[in-house]
């Protein structure tokens, strides 16, 4: 048991780098799928349908493949193909941003659906551009909305950056794995590493929670500070990766 | 660089296939041990006692926050004496069963609290409420969302392939490996998924309208 921790302690800064490699890639990672759900979504909702079929159809490949054979693509098969080699680090924010950008997209689409019909019909009737009436009217009331979905999808993003290990970058499971090599010590080296990955989503939910009631407060809805603590990945999460 | 082999495309199908069939076994039976453990989760969880409920509440916390390749990985190191396969399965069950219990949860809150009290009323055992009025019920509306969870399970059963499960992505980084044919077998494993799942997707959806969802 203390042999496990003292090697932890005397490999602090290689466990140090770990973590910050899974904290980018998840941050990263994050970033890009949050920027493909709303240009996904967006194009979703769409008058032209042309821009919904390629929004439908990237949409569908993204979630039908599995996020593990995309990542592997991105990996062997894009060098063979093209002669072109990302970094691991970058197919990892590629894949996950592209496949979590996938399942955002449903989010965005579905929340900017639920804003109640009058509000499009009230922007129109004030003669609003469209572009004025998303920026102003529809996605403040749709942000608030998409939150708590973003976040159930935020902890699945961090739950899949262990596969960053398959593909040689030095990830925080990279670092504690090789720590267990050394000292023998299963049992405790994955309950570590297992708990290290609990309070990263903790931390997680957390930003996102303070995130919800700024928007919230944004427009006017104020909800007490207990609400910071609760936890989000309790909602039957039909971002999972399933079929909606 | 070099160009797309389709003769390895012909080659490496068969292989594929007979991964697929451990795929589609793994998710069968991952799906059951979800579905079933789930359940008693649901039911463990509205127990009278917080002694029951508190600790159940924060495993599944646990559980659920924390990825499944380490779980998968973790068990294979710990219980090194049983066979992968069976790991992989008892995981990948136990790691959805977190997500499934809360889908029964909405399912059993969704029956009217009438016919709890109309239990009380004829004096029925809690055993009989649960089996005759409830769970009847419940289950029903919580079908598709099941299918739903089945759906993401078998996509993410490639990550049986690290703890030397041979599923379909294993031969296919098998076949990759051993040709330098990375792109073909992957392509045609990822075509495989897509093929397999969209389709279970779009029935599920079927189904979640016909139920009033």
């Amino acid at each position: 048991m203390s042999d496990f921790f003292s090697t932890l302690l005397d490999e602090f800064p290689q466990v140090r780098s770990g973590l910050w490699v899974t904290v980018e890639a998840t941050v990263l990672g994050s970033l890009l799928a949050l920027l493909l759900s709303f240009a996904l979504g967006l194009a979703a909702g769409s008058r032209l349908l042309l821009v919904r079929g390629v929004s439908r159809t990237v949409v569908e490949f993204f979630r039908g493949t599995s996020l593990y054979i995309q990542l592997f693509w991105l990996y062997y098969a894009m060098p063979q193909l093209t002669g072109y080699e990302l970094t691991p680090m970058l197919c990892g924010v590629v894949a996950f941003g592209l496949n979590y950008g996938a399942y955002g997209s449903e989010i965005v689409r579905g929340a900017i659906n639920s804003v109640p019909r009058a509000q499009y019909e009230a922007a129109v009737a004030l003669n609003m551009t469209p572009f004025h009436r998303m920026r102003k009217v529809i996605l403040p009331q749709a942000w608030v909305q998409m939150i708590p979905s973003f976040t159930n999808l935020l902890i699945q993003l961090l739950k899949c950056t262990p596969l960053l290990w398959l593909i040689s970058a030095a990830d925080l499971m990279t670092v504690i794995q090789q720590i267990r090599d050394r000292t023998g010590e299963s049992l405790t080296a994955y309950l570590t590493l297992l708990a290290a990955y609990f309070v990263l989503a903790y931390a997680l939910t957390l930003l996102m929670n303070m995130l919800e009631r700024t928007a919230k407060r944004r427009l006017g809805l104020h909800t007490g500070a207990g609400s910071l603590l609760r936890t989000r990945s309790a909602e039957p999460a039909t971002t999972a990766g399933g079929a909606r | 660089m070099n160009t797309f082999d389709w003769d390895a495309v012909g080659d490496a199908f068969p292989l594929l296939l007979e991964g697929f069939r451990v795929t589609l076994l793994a998710t069968v039976l991952g799906t059951l041990v979800a579905a079933v453990l789930g359940l008693a989760i649901a039911v463990a969880g509205r127990a009278p006692s917080r002694f029951v409920t508190v600790p159940v509440k924060a495993v599944m916390e646990f559980i659920r926050s924390t990825p499944l390749l380490v779980q998968l990985v973790g068990a294979a190191a710990v219980f090194s004496s049983v066979e992968p396969l069976t790991i992989g399965i008892a995981v990948l069950g136990i790691h959805y069963a977190t997500y499934t219990s809360e889908v029964y949860r909405a399912g059993i809150d969704g029956v009217p609290k009438g016919q709890w009290e109309a239990c009380r009323a004829l004096s029925m055992s809690p055993r009989r409420t649960w089996q005759a009025v409830i769970l009847p019920q419940a289950v029903r509306n919580v079908l598709p969302a099941l299918g739903n969870y089945a759906v993401s399970m078998f996509k993410e059963t490639p990550f049986l392939a690290v703890i030397t499960v041979q599923e379909m992505v294993f031969e296919a980084r098998k076949y990759g490996a051993d040709h330098f044919a990375y792109t073909e077998a992957f392509t045609l494993a990822g075509l495989v998924f897509l093929v397999a799942s969209y389709p279970t997707s779009l029935l599920m959806r079927k189904l979640e309208k016909r139920l009033g969802h």
